[in-house]
């Protein structure tokens, strides 16, 4: 027998992901013999997982990046890439998982389906974002992809009892596993140019096939790079494939919609960013108009659609398709005379930024669940200044924070973006966002109009639960912190960017 | 000459239970016709050389998955679809959609790429030389498919398990 | 010898079949079922490449792709089943309570 192609290292570099694996079935075990009263001790399993997690990348893989001083290290036969990149993005699927597992434990009492199978499928849903960030190889990818996926509709459909829950799984499922199909038939079309499955062997076949054809792509290519980029962007929920986003997180229990919006799309993101930049490299000039037509599309549709929502999860579901199509724009920015790192750093910061503020929102309206009050329309938070002060400061504070008002967090994601965006040239596309934001100030400030305004119906006080108080406090903290004091975190993405980018010029040299 | 006729013949019977797939109304003989273009594409796979692809995709694919599909049909007793106006509309941009969608693709398939001919079994995916790639060079993807196919039961029975308040259901509407 | 063409050229044809039926069809179960219509052409277009090439990852790909499908089958059954005791229908207009 030949040497096998992995070894140890390759198991200390994964090592985050078995952990977090372990941790999930241990969820599912000891869940058969939790009573009822004890279930909470899941939610502390699973952070005692995240944290057992984190602690690996910080002492196993980032040590093991640091000592061999290059720029990512390959593992299991080159189909994973563990660089700076994946490990912040990492960290921020993390982070994202823990506080929407804070926000949880209370919710899933009052909806009377507290059952350690949800923090599992929080769990295994980290472990397929994982594998999208770090996928070098396209199986691994599309793989992850899928458990991230399937886990996200168990998720979305797991108050069954609910009609609007399983409508929302119903939905969700039929559009991923469409655009699944269509992620699938690209990747058969991009194998079928380049026959390769590994990501830097793909760039390097188009590469040749753009050389031989003058670099005209032929028309193979380009509907091999329609159907991954259409799969691509179903993920990110841009127009026009958004249609599912609204519904699901309407229908899904509000904090996995948060989770969704977060943490399923950070992932998506990763993936996205992997496969344009690396895979797709050489068909830039064919991209990037595809990907101002869909931005700019993103931000008018999402803005003006969200003008007049009533439903509060509806109108942060329509806000989040508006903040997709700003990230985009950070794309354009990064990719239009050369990969440049400016707009490619303004959607890691936005990412970041985003994790906190549109957890702690969706947060606030998770608080608001009560036995028999759902909490998501505009109606029912009128005059929730009056019931529950601590929360409607908070989600002050967050609506503000994702109108990008200067000294909260928000602020810095578009900054980087806007910034990147008149750097490389497109002053009319930064005006355009610019406009766009102010649809953005319009309303978030009705929610908070609302908040404050408003007579309150029913003056009964809203409890708190300990979970809520330390998933809201640590995402507040994290917006006012991130927008006060910048630096560190700006440091950490280029921190990020710095690898990702060698790896990048690496991998089209050799 | 063997091989350009076994192409032809299945690949008419597959292209006809496509067709009929979407022509059926009734669920049943839709999943009918999709047995059928599964069990010839095993034909193709095995004139392309795949034999466990073949193997498999008979197994797994035409046995598990679509008994599978016809149990749900049973159980729900789903019955003939009914006409609404969401289908009509459907129809009338879905056919000249898939149309318009499928010559461009014939077009581009067929006129602008050279890309040569294929012998018969041209590539022999032997069960040996398969297992040698999926426990060697895919062998992360291949343990976190574990994962999620776990997932997949677990979900299955965490939403298909009879919730234990029925009458908790009715009050909320 | 056949022309690779005219493998894709029908995996092409089941992946649009696929597609047409994801829009035209009604019943839920008919749905799920074009997307694995769907799933088979992109399977058909994997080993013809693979032949292509003479490289078997495009094969392995084949298999993923069948666990997903398999996965999904059974969450997405699972969620019928679910949608189906709520309601009491299998038609795609007729689950609207979320608007569009």
């Amino acid at each position: 027998m030949t040497t096998p192609p992995f070894n140890l290292a390759d198991y200390i570099m994964s090592l985050p992901i078995i952990l977090l694996t372990l941790f999930a079935l241990g969820i599912l075990l000891i869940d058969l013999v939790t009573p009822k009263r004890w279930k909470w001790m899941n939610a502390v399993t699973a952070l005692v997982g995240i944290a057992f997690s984190t602690g690996a990348i910080v002492f196993r893989s980032q040590k093991a990046l640091r000592l061999s001083g290059g720029s990512g290290l390959l593992a299991y036969s080159n189909s994973m890439l563990i660089d700076r990149y994946a490990l912040y993005f990492w960290y921020l699927f993390l982070a994202a998982a823990a506080i929407s597992i804070l926000l949880s434990v209370r919710y899933l009492e009052i909806e009377q389906e507290n059952h350690g199978e949800y923090y599992a499928l929080i769990l295994f849903s980290v472990v397929g974002m994982m594998c999208m960030a770090a996928g070098l190889d396209v199986v691994l990818i599309f793989i992850g992809l899928e458990l991230m996926a399937i886990s996200t509709y168990v998720l979305v459909g797991f108050l069954r009892t609910n009609r609007r829950s399983n409508e929302a799984a119903l939905k969700y499922l039929l559009l991923g596993a469409f655009s699944s199909g269509i992620f699938a038939y690209g990747l058969s079309l991009l194998y079928g140019l380049t026959g390769q499955t590994n990501l830097i062997g793909i760039a390097q076949g188009l590469q040749q096939r753009m050389a031989s054809g003058n670099g005209h792509p032929g028309p193979i290519m380009v509907i091999a790079l329609l159907t991954t980029a259409t799969g691509l962007l179903f993920k990110i929920a841009a127009v026009p494939f958004h249609q599912w986003a609204p519904d699901a997180y309407e229908g899904a229990p509000t904090s996995i919609a948060g989770f969704m919006s977060v943490a399923v799309k950070a992932a998506a993101w990763a993936m996205l960013l992997r496969i344009v930049l690396i895979g797709l490299g050489p068909l830039r000039s064919v991209y990037v108009p595809l990907f101002i037509f869909v931005s700019i599309a993103s931000m008018t549709a999402a803005n003006l659609a969200a003008l007049t929502q009533s439903n509060m999860k509806r109108l942060l579901a329509y806000s989040s398709i508006a903040h997709v199509g700003y990230m985009l724009l950070g794309l354009v920015a990064g990719t239009t005379t050369q990969v440049s790192v400016d707009g490619i750093r303004g959607i890691l910061m936005y990412l970041l930024v985003y994790t906190f503020m549109n957890l702690g929102a969706f947060g606030v309206i998770a608080s608001l669940r009560q036995r028999n009050v759902i909490g998501d329309e505009l109606d029912d938070i009128a005059g929730l200044y009056y019931r529950a002060p601590t929360e409607s400061v908070l989600m002050l504070l967050f609506l503000l924070s994702l109108a990008g008002i200067p000294p909260l967090a928000g602020f810095y994601g578009k900054y980087f973006i806007f910034l990147s965006l008149i750097e490389t040239g497109h002053y009319a596309l930064a005006s355009l966002a610019v406009i766009y934001a102010v649809f953005g100030l319009y309303y978030y400030m009705k929610i908070a109009n609302y908040i404050f305004m408003r007579e309150a119906i029913d003056k009964t006080r809203l409890p708190l639960s300990w979970g809520m108080r330390a998933g809201l406090g640590i995402a507040a903290f994290a917006t006012v912190f991130i927008g006060i004091y910048p630096e560190p975190f700006i440091r950490t993405v280029n921190w990020s960017l710095g690898l990702a980018q060698s790896a990048l010029v690496a991998g089209l040299t050799h | 000459m063997l091989h350009l006729s076994l192409f032809l013949i299945f690949g008419a019977i597959c292209i006809t239970g496509a067709i009929n797939l979407l022509v059926q109304r009734h669920p049943i003989n839709s999943a009918l016709s999709l047995v059928v273009v599964m069990g010839s594409l095993a034909v193709e796979y095995l004139l392309l050389g795949a034999e466990f692809v073949a193997a498999v995709q008979v197994i797994v694919y035409a046995g598990a998955v679509m008994v599978l599909f016809v149990f749900v049909i049973m159980l729900l007793n789903a019955g003939e679809e009914e006409q609404t106006s969401g289908s009509r509309v459907a129809i009338l941009f879905g056919i000249p959609g898939m149309i318009i969608g499928s010559v461009l693709l014939a077009w581009v398939l067929v006129a602008r790429s050279g890309t040569g001919e294929v012998a018969l079994g041209a590539l022999p995916g032997s069960p040996r030389s398969i297992a040698r790639l999926l426990f060697r060079d895919f062998l992360l993807p291949f343990e976190v498919t574990s994962v999620l196919v776990l997932i997949a039961i677990m979900g299955a029975v965490v939403l298909a398990a009879r919730p234990e308040a029925v009458e908790h259901t009715k009050k909320e509407g | 010898m056949v022309p690779l063409n005219y493998y894709l050229l029908l995996s092409g044809f089941l992946f649009a079949c696929g597609v047409a039926g994801f829009l035209i069809k009604r019943n839920i179960i008919t749905i799920f079922m074009s997307i694995e219509l769907m799933l088979n052409g992109v399977n058909l277009s994997f080993v013809a490449f693979a032949a292509h090439w003479h490289a078997l990852s495009g094969q392995i790909f084949v298999f993923f792709v069948m666990v997903v499908a398999a996965a999904e089958a059974a969450v997405g059954l699972a969620i019928i089943i679910a949608v189906y005791r709520t309601r009491e229908t299998l038609n795609v207009d007729q689950v609207n309570l979320l608007k569009l």
